[in-house]
């Protein structure tokens, strides 16, 4: 006993040897959304509305909004545009060559960006959320955009009508790792124009679309949980059934 | 030999007359009482003596799943990833096959980890049992070829770069390298063609030549009896019946033991399945979310991890290090000279292939990219010498030396630093920490000859230890 508290204690100081800095900015925490139906469905109508404009979803079908508590008829009038079908994948119209030459990148496929978001520093809804909402005004960039969380980004502030406009403010204090010096930091943002929604309407609003891609990555989520708890549950009576039935088999052995 | 057929009264039920006419065409009942039903088992086995069984569950659970993943998956690189995602979303129920495939790849490795630490701690693979672990060896090797061609296979972007660094890895071979990389790839970098070929390895070729392994590995096995925590060769003591007098028959003992121990891996294996089969990045790598893109290297490509322990002895050998494994060569070598009872021409043969070994490694002749696939390769095949390097006179580490203990214990920790290290990307501190941590682990393996017999050993006793349950 005392031989094993000794290797527990040492494996114990190994995570001492992680150190890990991952560099970037501290991401914000997504409101969940994954038991709400009607933000869920406001999250699809910002991602059609906002996002297939350049942007694919090709893994989405249309018509598995119904999942989302939408009919048929309800995604055809609401959320498809001219010539597409129901039956269909979220596909946008926008050539990749095109994008190529005005943005200088092919937009990613978005089906399942939120998966590929995670990290150490945040879950990918949490990616995302921050990403959305920390568009500025940088004149030097080509789109007159620039981005907290994806420095120097190709992609423009596309929901910036909701937002507004928003600038950096920086300030120089002491750079704490090299005394006598100063740095360059950020110190928030600050308002140019306003948007349509004020802050935390378009908080909530980001938070909708980003809890409408975080249930697009995987829209079996909901039916996993609920299933495992009844799968879990009916494993432990079993291995609880299956222990005791050992112990009756073994009292014969001597 | 004339055919008997063997009779029945006429009133005899009808599935003992059909077990009759296939006993008399197929030993059907005689495999099942010897491989299973009346294959006596010692009675002491612990918690440690689950993961065979354990591992042939998850090879089955893989296979199935496999085909049907195989009946929906599109092995072509325009194709594949929106295939599994095919899988995930229209296919019904698809979800679930893939995430039992994917966390059965990782419950795979755990078991066989944990099966081979078994054999380590009680001398599984002693005489007479050197050829199951041989066996044994080969089936580690096959299932880390199987996870490495599988992991291609939906084309993310680990995926594609973890393929590229590890079939790079060939090049690096003298001569031979870049040709060879080229004939593994069927092109000049990972492309649709080593799609192609790696699905074929991973669904038939390797899945084959794992069930003549594992069957080989249990003929081996039930050739010689199971072997037990203490060690002691329990047919050495034999009853009135025949049989040893501290083994049972498997069957019902072992079936209704390996029962439980199938169900708590079922509760464990259901809970990852249905709430974590990310598991944090470890089982389902986040980046492999991004189709994978030629044209855009990841910051940090990393092997899933169960690889990371030996990827981590590949990184170690940096340039520098290369002057200390010099060092270490040449004084293994005299180490022989003085501590061995080897013949005078084996002794001066190890002198000269270490030479040769030593100018090899100087930095003008072969570079240390060379040298770390080889240390890579050699911290895996190492383990396949173990029956030979370990001189201890018991089999079970409950009767050796207790600083033996800690001699096992500074191996194991060095084994997961090293696999924890492989995670994380390299640092100064890291590298010196991975190269302190090969130099032990290698220890473990070159200088077990010697420690393994140093010590007061305990008396081994004539009878298992068995209490009553």
């Amino acid at each position: 006993m005392n031989f094993a508290k000794k290797l527990l204690a040492t494996l114990a100081l190994l995570p001492g040897l992680a150190l890990a800095n991952e560099g970037g900015i501290a991401l914000d925490k997504a409101p969940d959304r994954s038991n709400n139906m009607a933000a869920l469905q406001h999250g699809a109508k910002l991602f059609v509305n906002y996002c297939l404009n350049c942007h694919n979803a090709s893994s989405m079908r249309y018509n598995r909004l119904k999942d989302l508590g939408l009919s048929e008829d309800q995604i055809k009038a609401n959320l498809l545009f001219t010539g597409d079908k129901v039956g269909e994948m979220m596909t946008t119209s926008m050539k990749p060559a095109d994008a190529k030459a005005w943005f200088g990148v092919v937009p990613p496929d978005l089906s399942v960006i939120s998966r590929a978001k995670s990290s150490g520093a945040g879950g990918g809804g949490d990616y995302l959320y921050t990403y959305l909402r920390t568009f500025y005004k940088d004149d030097t960039r080509p789109t007159g955009w620039n981005n907290m969380v994806v420095n120097n980004v190709a992609m423009p502030h596309v929901l910036w009508e909701l937002q507004g406009v928003q600038k950096v403010r920086m300030e120089d204090v002491a750079d704490p790792h090299e005394p006598g010096k100063m740095t360059h930091q950020f110190a928030g943002f600050e308002q140019v124009s306003p948007g349509k929604l004020s802050k935390l309407e378009y908080d909530t609003a980001v938070a909708d679309l980003v809890g409408y891609m975080e249930w697009m990555a995987e829209p079996a989520a909901q039916t996993r949980k609920k299933l495992g708890v009844v799968v879990v549950l009916f494993m432990t009576v079993f291995a609880f059934l299956a222990w005791r039935l050992n112990a009756s088999f073994w009292k014969e052995v001597k | 030999m004339a055919f008997k057929e063997t009779k029945f009264p006429a009133n005899a039920p009808a599935a003992q007359k059909a077990l009759g006419w296939v006993d008399d065409r197929f030993p059907l009942t005689k495999l099942w009482n010897d491989q299973w039903g009346k294959y006596y088992a010692p009675k002491n086995f612990n918690f440690w003596y689950i993961f065979g069984s354990l591992a042939m569950l998850v090879l089955v659970l893989q296979i199935v799943t496999g085909i049907f993943l195989t009946m929906h998956y599109k092995p072509d690189a325009a194709l594949a990833f929106g295939s599994v995602e095919y899988i995930m979303r229209e296919v019904p129920w698809g979800w679930l096959v893939r995430y039992m495939h994917s966390t059965g790849a990782s419950a795979f490795f755990i078991i066989v980890y944990l099966h081979m630490t078994r054999g380590l701690l009680y001398g599984s693979y002693r005489k007479p049992r050197e050829l199951i672990w041989l066996f044994g060896f080969a089936i580690f090797l096959c299932l880390m070829a199987e996870a490495f061609f599988g992991y291609l296979l939906p084309w993310g972007q680990m995926s594609y770069w973890g393929a590229q660094v590890i079939v790079n890895l060939f090049g690096a071979i003298p001569l031979i390298g870049p040709d060879l990389s080229l004939w593994i790839r069927g092109d000049y970098v990972v492309s649709d063609a080593t799609l192609n070929r790696f699905f074929a390895f991973h669904v038939i070729a390797i899945p084959l030549v794992l069930l003549g392994l594992v069957a080989a590995h249990l003929i081996a096995l039930h050739e010689v009896g199971s072997s037990n925590p203490d060690g002691i060769e329990v047919k050495e003591n034999l009853g009135a019946d025949g049989h040893p007098v501290d083994s049972i028959p498997s069957h019902p003992y072992y079936t209704v033991h390996d029962l439980f121990g199938v169900s708590v891996f079922l509760l464990i294996f259901s809970t990852v399945v249905f709430f974590a089969p990310e598991m944090g990045g470890y089982f389902l790598e986040y980046n492999n979310f991004l189709p994978g893109d030629s044209l855009k290297t990841p910051l940090h490509i990393a092997p899933t991890w169960y690889f990371t322990a030996f990827y981590s002895v590949l990184r170690a050998t940096t340039a520098d290090f290369m002057w200390v494994l010099m060092f270490f060569v040449a004084a293994y070598v005299v180490f022989i000279w003085l501590k061995s009872q080897l013949p005078r021409l084996v002794k001066i043969a190890i002198a000269v292939i270490a030479l040769l070994a030593i100018v090899g490694m100087l930095p003008q002749i072969l570079d240390a990219k060379f040298w770390g696939v080889v240390f890579f390769g050699g911290s895996v095949v190492i383990l396949a010498f173990l029956p030979w390097l370990d001189k201890s006179p018991v089999k079970s580490i409950r009767y050796r030396p207790d600083w033996h203990k800690y001699v096992y214990a500074v191996f194991f920790i060095s084994f997961l630093t090293l696999g924890y290290l492989g995670t994380l990307a390299p640092t100064d501190m890291r590298t010196i920490v991975s190269q302190v941590c090969t130099l032990l682990y290698f220890s473990f393996f070159l200088f077990m000859p010697w420690w393994s017999a140093m010590g007061t050993f305990k008396k081994v006793p004539d009878r298992v230890v068995f209490h009553a349950h």
